[in-house]
């Protein structure tokens, strides 16, 4: 059952992005441009989001542990350091270039198109470099954050 | 569809908000189910980490089977971004995967689950990768009178 849950859930989030109009990499760069032809449905789209999943986290809490696992899995609260901030950054360039991100690329993906497909297999090798970089000079275990 | 930043009156607000609240019930769904946050970055990573968790592997696949989907019957749906080179796409891409990873989260790691968790670091990441993206448009914008990179 765990795993049909989770194919529901891509396949809601997949739909959630397509008919908002955000598998259309030029309404991301749209939204991003804000000196020009602003469109903002990205942020229409984060408000649905966020009032969503914010409404329902305290309701959903009140299980005292998860349908399929023994417990919440609460992300590490995590130090707000250099390397938060310069992610942050990197990433706003990359998406600021190409108006996309790993949720809309991989619905995305399947398309083919040249852009999507540079886009995506340079978007893995940076994940995996910096993963594998991460945890040579970290020693840590590679977070699943 | 494909609307290119036209606006299309109450139609295109309705469906940007009702995309939203799909994409905030799949984090419902998928909290209710396993407890976990849905970022895609690092529900992405775990697969390239060869995780075991089991849904995120199924998760995955409901992203790109939609859209298979999607490609085939909907077609006009998706999108590449006019104006940029591959060249640019792939860089750009680098930026992206080296980015989610050392900040720890993108779109929906960041801005959906963690600040609907009210989360420090997602209260400060996500004003940062919108403001940068918006900087990043403007300097291309300015920059590149043709609008082509």
């Amino acid at each position: 059952m765990g795993p049909l849950v989770g194919l529901l859930a891509g396949v809601l989030f997949a739909l959630g992005l397509a008919i908002s109009g955000m598998t259309d990499g030029n309404n991301i760069v749209a939204f991003l441009d804000i000196a020009g032809a602003w469109d903002p449905r990205l942020a229409l789209v984060m408000v649905g989001a966020i009032g969503a999943h914010a409404a329902m986290m305290p309701i959903l809490r009140r299980r005292s542990r998860p349908r399929f696992t023994s417990e919440y899995l609460d992300p590490r609260p995590g130090k707000i350091d250099a390397r938060l901030w310069i992610g942050a950054g990197l990433f706003g360039v990359g998406w600021g270039v190409a108006g996309l991100c790993p949720g809309p690329v991989l619905v995305m993906l399947p398309s083919a198109a040249p852009p999507v497909l540079a886009f995506t297999g340079a978007m893995i090798a940076g994940m995996w470099i910096y993963d594998r970089w991460n945890a040579r000079t970290a020693g840590a275990p590679l977070s699943l954050e | 569809m494909g609307y290119s930043g036209a606006s299309d009156g109450g139609l295109s607000i309705i469906l940007a908000l009702t995309g939203g609240l799909l994409i905030g019930c799949a984090a419902n769904l998928i909290e209710w189910a396993f407890g976990q946050t849905t970022g895609v970055s690092g529900i992405t990573a775990s697969m390239l980490n060869r995780s075991k968790s089991s849904w995120h592997g199924f998760f995955l696949l409901g992203l790109l089977g939609t859209g298979v989907v999607l490609a085939l019957f909907f077609p006009e749906m998706v999108v590449a971004t006019r104006g940029r080179s591959i060249a640019a796409m792939a860089v750009a891409g680098i930026f992206v995967g080296v980015g989610v990873r050392m900040g720890g989260g993108c779109t929906s790691g960041h801005g959906v689950c963690g600040i609907s968790r009210r989360r420090p670091r997602s209260f400060l990441a996500t004003p940062i990768f919108i403001a940068v993206g918006m900087l990043t448009v403007t300097a291309i914008r300015m920059l590149m009178p043709g609008g082509q990179l």
